[in-house]
């Protein structure tokens, strides 16, 4: 039996500040690109064990321990995550600061 | 707060029962007190974790049924003879009862009220859950978006929510509703006992140029079958968003 992606937002929510579920990543073995919630997702806690819809290959595993969480991503590759517009440029931005403690201009 | 968007790490929170509401003869609507809950986005599930005595835990996704409301939220769960968590909350909690929940979380099936397209929503079983919380929310914003509902149910007595979505046929504008009974059919169903197929979505659905946006979920089987159906009538994969609860 599986389910999909969806399910694991709540454990990746655990470690990461952002919804990793939209994100988007292509499959190490086919290079499918999807979402992160349009895996099929094997397993219960405290283990996921996410395959690609495309080719079946593992793109993410997760097992929650009792004190930590085991991340294994091998299956992906590069993951794009959505955030939100008009927080600021990369931090490489070379505008000229007006001292310590001044925003940052904000993107257009 | 700009920086409002980030968020903190994720833990749980204490869940009190409010109220129990039976559905079907399976299935219950639990409606939790949980302070400091936010809005949740209409789509997003929720974990629960119940622990005993001894320690052991168990933890089960579930869809949010309410529209978004702070403080409160409401879930519907059928009961899984053989599951861990659901004959817990659908023959034993009362009001009163604690449980743990982490959430609101998930971001991908999730109807966004400012969005104009129209909505194709379609339902297998208790895949109906999120599609409500859906329409309810659409109802709570006062959303003109045209909303439209395939759900597929065994029987009458199987379906959940049937009274309000008899209600809000007549009542919420733009909404509307069509069976697809998979055992036992009503005398006044228009259609004969059957699955969803190509005819339901054409006539009870969007055609694929209106661009509507598709949620659908369900049982694999049923959200596989669908969401092909609609590929195959012309909708692009990234407009059918699917949700599956195993099964």
């Amino acid at each position: 039996m599986y389910t999909d992606g969806n399910e694991m937002a709540g454990a990746l929510r655990e470690v990461f500040a952002v919804d990793v579920t939209v994100a988007r990543g292509a499959c190490v073995g086919c290079g499918r690109v999807g979402e992160v919630a349009q895996a099929l997702v094997y397993g219960r806690a405290p283990g996921y064990v996410a395959r690609c819809p495309g080719c079946d290959g593992v793109l993410l595993r997760l097992v929650r321990g009792p004190d930590g969480v085991w991340l294994d991503l091998r299956g992906l590759v590069c993951l794009q995550i959505p955030l939100p517009a008009g927080e600021g440029p990369p931090l490489l931005d070379p505008a000229p600061s007006n001292g310590p403690g001044s925003d940052r201009p904000t993107a257009p | 707060m700009a920086r409002a968007a980030v968020l903190g790490r994720l833990t749980w929170r204490v869940a009190t029962v409010a109220e129990i509401r039976a559905e079907t003869a399976v299935a219950d609507t639990l409606v939790f007190d949980v302070p400091g809950w936010p809005e949740h986005r209409a789509g997003q599930h929720v974990d629960v974790r119940l622990t005993a005595d001894d320690g052991y835990a168990a933890q089960r996704s579930y869809s949010i049924a309410s529209a978004p409301t702070a403080g409160r939220l409401e879930l519907t769960v059928q009961r899984i003879d053989d599951g861990e968590v659901s004959p817990y909350l659908v023959d034993v909690a009362q009001p009163g009862d604690k449980v743990e929940v982490r959430g609101p979380v998930g971001g991908y099936f999730v109807w966004e009220p400012g969005d104009p397209a129209p909505v194709l929503l379609v339902g297998g079983g208790s895949g109906i859950v999120p599609l409500m919380s859906m329409i309810r929310a659409r109802a709570a914003y006062g959303s003109r978006v045209a909303f439209r509902l395939v759900y597929s149910t065994r029987a009458p007595e199987t379906a959940i929510y049937a009274d309000e979505l008899r209600r809000r046929q007549r009542d919420d504008r733009g909404l509307d509703v069509a069976y697809a009974y998979t055992r036992t059919a009503p005398p006044s169903a228009r259609r004969p006992v059957g699955r969803v197929d190509p005819v339901l979505l054409a006539e009870a659905g969007w055609p694929a140029d209106l661009e509507p946006w598709c949620f659908v979920c369900g049982p694999n089987g049923f959200v596989e079958a669908v969401a092909n159906l609609l590929v195959e009538a012309g909708h692009p994969a990234d407009r059918v968003k699917t949700e599956r609860f195993g099964g």
